[in-house]
């Protein structure tokens, strides 16, 4: 906590004037944390509308906590919600509404349910109480209140297998590639390198459909493989792990060379380990990528229900005619939850440089 | 297959990069158990030569055969060689026990056997401490030791050493070199030592090949290099100070030399007034303070060492000339001095800078 702190509270200069909270200090926190802002505004909106009940998210309630009107049980006439009648002495009395909404609307007191008498509407507050709508939560997870559509393991275990094997695959793939790239002398050595690289030019949706072909005639359509073979060579990671491995130097592989080591345990013992800090940065990359994967899953998964990504499942949430935003919202909340501690997990791999430190 | 097996040997070895020649044509033999030193400016072609050996580097042309057997086409990481670094080339992720075992998983050695062979070297290194930590955790001259050791515990059939003690201070550096030399008297391995600092050669070496421009200039033990050199380049390059030359003319048996020294020399073949260049060594030349002596000469600069005395002096020619006497003596600047110079000391380079025979 207190290295939280410390680490929260630095300033700009060497020691001597550390203390002093500069402008500079000033305008680098100010740029954090609008930047921070940006990034959590959107997060945050989601998690505290996630859980408001449905009322106030089809209400477009602003209000930061969760809001729920009161339900009373009325006799002879089931559960009501519950408002607040404020007469012209000031008195407040507890009543429900009877009728429709109108500008004279009919109530009864919750005291008095047999009695009816007609109020302005403006006279009429919701009486409110602060609760967590876990329903928003529990609903879709235990296939209550006709959520029974909404598998949520299945989309879970497909997304966590998607992602778990396009990143091993595109790690594997495109390390091997970037070593090639970066460590063997041969014709098109460059060429290559700037063919994959220029690849980063042409958007995904442009051979979307070419894809498409390739993934149907090699029998993939409908399959998790379909989703997860053409994700696995990507130019950016070609590139990040290409550069970093240029830093490694020549001699430790010489050196592995002469300690009678074959060039894939090279690859394996040598050039894997000294290249963690990028690979966990490609870990990161493509792990977001391939969780949050929309347009692609929905394509070549779409005739399976049982095939779907927790992406897809959110969809079913909105139909032609009405949309569960409250449902949308939860359970975007619990896709967030893997990937951020998948970040967490290894963000501390990406700083440490270590490389250089067996060298002179 | 001849009678006579070498650990090493090299023919007619050469190597292009481009258009640009380092290596011209190399014939080397080398027997087992010797310790052999290239030595030579920078840009010599030596670590090429090594690296030829080692197999990092394919010659352009030529055979290189180890025991007696062709191995160009060998990989490196067949020829069963080892290697030391100029950095070291230690793998700065695995700990100093996993850097040294590394070459030995290698190769499929039991394990029993690999921690028998690791101890071993360890304990003759005396790093034995050091086995659990990590190459960024140790000193300049521990890491060393830990190359070095690498390179033993595959009980190679050469020992390969580029510039090992280069990267090491004077007094670290001294040591290290008494110590691979009792390892080569301990061990008996064949060696090939690259240096560019002709001490290491010297001292190390028991056969010294001294590279030029990617020709091998002379091979020879290191007194025989001292005392008979092939030709200048040699004589300049072996021995500290380095060897006076002075110019002068060979006529018969008689040199006369441009500073006034006139002398009847032995030589094997005598000449006829051609330029020639005598050379001769700073402690073979005696001092006189009273005025005696073959030739006078100012001095111009001297060190007292208290065992050794260096005496920087000029001719009336402004050639220069450098003196070192086994005693200490009075000296002051732009004082004059006799020197007296014996022919048996000499050493006479033609016009084409070969040592010109003299008789015994």
């Amino acid at each position: 906590m207190s290295r939280l702190a410390t680490f929260l509270t630095r300033t700009a200069g060497s020691a001597d004037r550390a203390d002093r909270f500069g402008m500079s200090d000033f305008l680098s926190y100010a740029y954090l944390l609008f930047g921070v802002l940006i990034i959590l505004v959107p997060v945050a909106w989601t998690f505290f509308t996630s859980i408001k009940p449905e009322r106030a998210v089809d209400n477009f309630d602003t209000r930061l906590l969760p809001y729920a009107q009161v339900e009373a049980e009325v006799p002879e006439v089931g559960p009501k919600p519950v408002w607040i009648f404020t007469g012209e002495d000031g008195e407040e009395t507890l009543v429900y509404k009877s009728g429709p909404t109108r500008s004279t609307t009919e109530v009864a007191a919750l005291d008095d349910p047999g009695e009816v008498f007609g109020v302005p509407r403006a006279t009429l507050t919701p009486k409110e109480t602060v609760r967590i709508a876990t329903e928003n939560y529990l609903d879709p997870l235990l296939k209550r209140n006709g959520q029974e559509n909404f598998n949520f393991p299945t989309y879970l275990y497909n997304s966590v297998f998607v992602t778990v094997a396009a990143t091993v695959i595109t790690l594997l793939i495109n390390a091997m590639a970037a070593f090639a790239l970066s460590k063997y002398r041969f014709r098109g050595r460059l060429t290559f390198t700037i063919l994959i690289v220029a690849t980063l030019l042409i958007p995904a949706s442009i051979i979307l459909v070419s894809l498409f072909f390739v993934v149907w005639s090699f029998g993939m359509f409908g399959s998790l493989w379909g989703v997860i073979i053409p994700a696995a060579a990507t130019p950016t990671g070609v590139f990040l792990l290409r550069q970093y491995m240029l830093t490694i130097p020549d001699e430790l592989l010489e050196a592995a060379r002469m300690d009678a080591a074959s060039e894939w345990r090279i690859f394996w013992r040598i050039i894997m380990p000294l290249s963690l800090p990028a690979l966990s940065v490609l870990a990161i990359l493509s792990v977001i990528w391939r969780w949050n994967d929309f347009l692609w899953p929905l394509i070549v998964l779409i005739s399976d229900p049982t095939a779907h990504t927790l992406q897809l499942g959110l969809t079913q949430f909105a139909g032609e005619f009405n949309t569960n935003f409250h449902y949308i919202l939860a359970m975007t909340v619990v896709t967030l939850l893997p990937i951020t501690l998948v970040f967490v997990w290894l963000q501390r791999f990406i700083t440490t440089g270590i490389a250089t430190t067996g060298l002179k | 297959m001849t009678d006579m097996t070498h650990a090493l040997e090299l023919k007619d070895i050469r190597k292009s990069f481009g258009a640009v020649d380092v290596i011209h044509g190399v014939d080397l033999s080398i027997e087992e158990g010797e310790f052999v030193v290239f030595v030579g400016p920078s840009g010599c072609g030596k670590s090429t030569l090594l690296r030829l050996i080692a197999g990092l580097d394919d010659p352009t042309s030529g055979d290189i055969l180890l025991q007696g057997k062709r191995v160009n086409t060998v990989p490196a990481s067949e020829r069963g060689l080892s290697m030391v670094f100029q950095s070291y080339a230690l793998y700065p992720h695995m700990t100093v026990r996993a850097n040294l075992s590394f070459g030995l998983e290698n190769i499929n050695m039991p394990r029993d056997d690999i921690t028998r062979r690791v101890n071993d070297a360890a304990q003759l290194l005396q790093i034995d401490q050091l086995l659990d930590r990590r190459p960024g955790q140790l000193s300049g001259g521990q890491r060393q030791r830990v190359a070095i050791g690498r390179a033993i515990v595959r009980e190679p059939i050469i020992f390969l050493f580029d510039e090992p003690l280069s990267n090491l201070d004077a007094e670290l550096r001294l040591q290290m070199r008494v110590e691979i030399s009792n390892l080569h008297a301990e061990l008996g391995n064949t060696m090939i030592y690259v240096t560019h600092d002709q001490i290491e050669a010297m001292t190390m070496a028991d056969r010294i090949v001294v590279l030029r421009g990617g020709v091998i200039e002379q091979i020879g033990r290191p007194l025989d290099l001292y005392n008979h050199p092939a030709n200048k380049f040699v004589a300049g390059f072996i021995g500290a100070p380095q060897m006076n030359f002075l110019a002068g003319t060979l006529d018969g048996n008689v040199l006369k030399l441009d500073c006034g020294l006139v002398r009847d020399v032995p030589v094997a073949t005598p000449g006829n007034g051609e330029a020639v260049t005598l050379g001769v060594r700073p402690e073979t030349i005696g001092v006189s303070l009273d005025g005696h002596g073959d030739e006078q000469v100012t001095v111009q600069n001297f060190e007292q060492l208290g065992s050794v005395t260096y005496i920087y002096a000029a001719f009336a020619n402004d050639e220069r000339l450098t003196v070192q006497l086994a005693q200490q003596i009075p000296l002051k600047r732009g004082q004059s001095i006799g020197v007296t110079f014996s022919a048996e000391h000499f050493h006479i380079f033609g016009p084409d800078e070969v040592a010109i025979g003299m008789r015994s």
